[in-house]
């Protein structure tokens, strides 16, 4: 029986021997060989896949291939996947965004703010819990009594979380069926319909789209 | 936590497990040589590269050709990311007339994605144009996908061969990875993503009007966006499109395309697994290493998922329970339409892999939440792990744990009839020392620079030292996910750089060596002092091994970072 001390001090076995084996083929052929792959899986890769897959995904979806963009009037307002800023009480309000909803500022340069991305910010940090703070504050004040759902005051991963949850609307509906003139059944009415459930059942979380509700409000109100 | 986060997890280990064997087997047809249905199409496609490039695909290289052809192929396709960033100003498909990259940044984008790290320290949106991002960023995550992927099958061939002096073609493997795995997945796979609602177009950005304040325009930023997402997630890239990567909508638009995200991260490592079985022509063996890592990975999401829908405590009047219509839970830096339980696992996902996309923000994930990403990547990434790199990663812990049993029961250790000597120890040590090292080396240092490196953070306190810790450990371990508070300077992109490049490519050559070092010895007969390597007591030892070699070289670390936070925020401790 080998003891494992002798075996693994044994190091007689290593690759040398295989120098002797086989063509030894020039280094600088590895550096052609690279150049000459490189440029060519590049082309394929890098120019053809992404332009065939433009071309097709142009022609079988062609509204999501541009961004699901909507548009009113000829003008784009939007897309029905990214947030955008609503401050008005007629207006169901979208998450608080770390990135000002990808305004046009975001992008000028030395802007201290990214066009998508969250607060960054630990729940160790100070600043985390006295910012939710304040806007729960600001929200009870408003609606005495009534939990704040944490989705409305907290920051999303990308800025432009298109959703709200269910609850987040349903604290909301009060405000703006004042706002509105309408009744809090119609807009419950309102929130049920643009509820999206669980994909397939079971994917993700109940959510409701802000831009498509506020579109089907300012739709029953004119 | 709710019941249906718990059944999400386990519909996704469901439909992972099922796909093991069907794409693992496809992958040896591939990686073999032999026929698949693809043939008549791609074959002629495949001749074409080799004439065009001068490979003679008839010639298999020995361990140092191989590795001599890794990296001079990387090498290659880091100068030319390189130079398209720094000449993107001049070159078509710049509808935002984006300037040059600078040349620390460019650097560090260069070695970030020719490591397959895709570390970010940019702002995508407004610092590369779509050619940049289609040539120097997607196809580079073909590229070092591919070399992930061709390197682990070398060292499963060196394992299965006896006195043989060569690994195979570098070449061979690596076109065949590209045209009959990469590619045609991602064709797919690219329409999924736009069926969902990712975008795909060439197409300058669009402002856009809003509906309350038409005068407050909206820049929507667009692209080729679901061609580089299919590759950035198959591959276990991580580059994102966009700054938020897959947390924003274009990238990851509903929570069926999450799912298909987080699939398409583990589906090839996971088939490795039972390629590795095949090839070596002991199948139990393949399964018993996916079962330890199947174990990794559904401790990692339990700790995650139940981190994440903690109440924070140190806010009231708002509600935090978990119910059917409201997420509920941490959601600081989440979407609301994946909620906590998809964000868990994706953050459990893309670490337990050396993918690296976010679908949330792990800087704001609870101090303990946010530990399992960190440690994910310390255990070196071998819970399925990167493309190619994770299944090298656990054959590295796998020969480890052979060689302790064989100490543990005074046998010479041996590895599927190959005796494992000084030299695959050596080889093997030499993956696992060089790997914290650069990472707490790197760390220390910058921790003890207050211009240079304390002044990047974003969060004070034990977490601003974990954004250190987290950025050179995705680093050296290829990741790419961040605590993304910490902010780029030219330090970090310089120092960050070297970090990726010696993580990847140091630590591949003592690979190559092992995989040489194995095919060239003979075979011997399993003898009854034989520790058999498919067995469930084989599978709680190789678990142990990686468990108690990663706690033992960063708990302290660790206790200084995200223990320490969370220990004082329970006592009520803001910084």
């Amino acid at each position: 029986m080998h003891s494992v001390a002798a075996t693994t001090i044994d190091s007689g076995t290593q690759v040398l021997p295989l120098e002797s084996q086989g063509e030894r083929r020039p280094v600088q052929s590895v550096w052609k060989t690279a150049i000459r792959y490189t440029l060519l899986t590049a082309l394929l890769f890098g120019i053809a896949y992404p332009l065939i897959m433009t071309l097709i995904a142009g022609a079988i979806f062609p509204h999501r291939a541009s961004g699901s963009l909507i548009l009113r009037n000829g003008q784009v307002i939007g897309s029905t996947l990214l947030a955008q800023s609503f401050t008005s009480d007629r207006y169901f309000h979208p998450r608080p965004s770390a990135t000002d909803y990808s305004s046009a500022a975001d992008f000028a340069a030395n802007s201290a703010t990214p066009p998508s991305g969250g607060s960054n910010l630990a729940q160790s940090n100070a600043k985390l819990a006295q910012r939710i703070q304040a806007d729960i504050d600001k929200l009870q004040a408003e609606n005495p009594g009534k939990p704040v759902p944490i989705d409305l005051v907290t920051e999303s991963g990308s800025g432009l979380d298109p959703d709200i949850s269910p609850d987040d609307a349903d604290y909301q509906a009060s405000r703006v069926a004042r706002a509105r003139g309408l009744t809090e059944d119609a807009l419950r009415k309102l929130i049920a319909q643009h509820t999206e459930p669980r994909q397939l059942g079971i994917l993700g979380e109940p959510r409701v789209n802000v831009l498509e509700i506020n579109l089907a409000l300012d739709a029953m109100t004119k | 936590m709710s019941a249906n986060g718990w059944l999400q997890f386990a519909v996704f280990s469901a439909i992972l497990l099922a796909t093991v064997r069907p794409v693992g087997a496809y992958l040896c047809r591939v990686l073999e040589g032999e026929g698949t249905w693809l043939d008549p199409v791609l074959r002629p496609c495949e001749r074409i590269i080799y004439k065009l490039c001068g490979v003679n695909a008839t010639q298999e290289m020995s361990w140092r050709e191989y590795a001599y052809a890794v990296l001079g192929f990387s090498a290659v396709t880091l100068l030319l990311t390189y130079l398209l960033e720094r000449l993107q100003s001049i070159l078509p498909w710049n509808p935002q007339h984006f300037g040059a990259v600078s040349p620390d940044l460019a650097w560090n984008t260069a070695a970030s994605f020719t490591t397959n790290t895709n570390w970010q320290f940019y702002t995508p949106e407004t610092t590369m144009s779509y050619l940049t991002q289609m040539v120097g960023l997607a196809t580079h995550n073909f590229w070092s996908a591919g070399v992930g992927i061709v390197v682990a099958v070398a060292l499963i061939r060196g394992i299965k061969r006896t006195n043989a002096p060569t690994i195979g073609n570098f070449w061979v493997d690596l076109t065949r990875t590209l045209l009959y795995v990469l590619g045609p997945a991602c064709f797919v796979y690219t329409l999924l993503l736009v069926w969902q609602g990712a975008p795909q177009n060439l197409r300058a950005y669009v402002t856009a009007h809003p509906l309350e304040q038409a005068s407050q325009t909206q820049t929507i930023a667009e692209g080729p966006v679901a061609s580089q997402e299919a590759i950035k997630m198959l591959g276990t890239n991580g580059g994102g499109f966009f700054n938020a990567n897959s947390a924003h909508p274009y990238e990851d638009p509903t929570p069926l395309a999450n799912y298909f995200q987080i699939l398409s991260i583990f589906i090839i490592p996971a088939g490795l697994t039972y390629a590795l079985g095949r090839m070596t022509g002991s199948p139990g063996h393949g399964w018993a290493v996916l079962a330890a890592m199947f174990v990794l990975f559904a401790a990692g999401f339990s700790v995650a998922y139940w981190a994440e829908s903690q109440p924070y405590k140190m806010i009231h009047g708002a509600t935090q329970a978990s119910t059917a219509s409201a997420p509920g839970g941490n959601m600081e830096g989440k979407e609301v339409r994946n909620g906590i339980a998809e964000s868990a696992l994706f953050a459990t996902v893309t670490t337990d892999a050396s993918c690296g996309a976010v679908n949330g923000v792990h800087d704001s994930f609870t101090p303990l939440g946010g530990m399992v990403p960190l440690t994910n990547i310390m255990l070196g990434e071998v819970v399925f792990g990167g493309v190619g790199a994770g299944m090298y990663g656990i054959l590295i812990f796998v020969v480890l744990s052979v060689f302790i049993a064989g100490l543990m029961v005074g046998r010479t250790p041996e590895y599927l009839g190959k005796k494992i000597e000084s030299y695959d120890v050596k080889m093997s040590m030499l993956y696992a020392l060089i790997f914290p090292l650069i990472i707490l080396t790197f760390t220390a240092v910058f921790v003890l620079l207050p211009n240079i490196g304390l002044s990047a953070i974003t969060n004070p306190g034990p977490h601003g030292f974990s954004e250190i810790l987290y950025a050179f450990t995705s680093g050296a371990g290829n990741n790419g996910s961040a605590f993304a508070g910490l902010s780029a300077n030219w330090w970090y992109n310089i120092a960050m750089g070297w970090d990726m490049l010696i993580g990847r490519f140091l630590m591949m050559i003592p690979v190559l060596a092992l995989a040489g070092n194995l095919a060239q010895k003979k075979s011997i007969p399993p003898s009854p002092g034989t520790f058999p390597v498919n067995t469930p007591l084989f599978t709680v030892l190789l678990v142990g091994v990686v468990l108690i070699l990663g706690a033992l070289t960063f708990f302290p670390a660790l206790s200084l970072g995200p223990i320490l936070e969370h220990l004082l925020l329970k006592a009520g401790h803001l910084f």
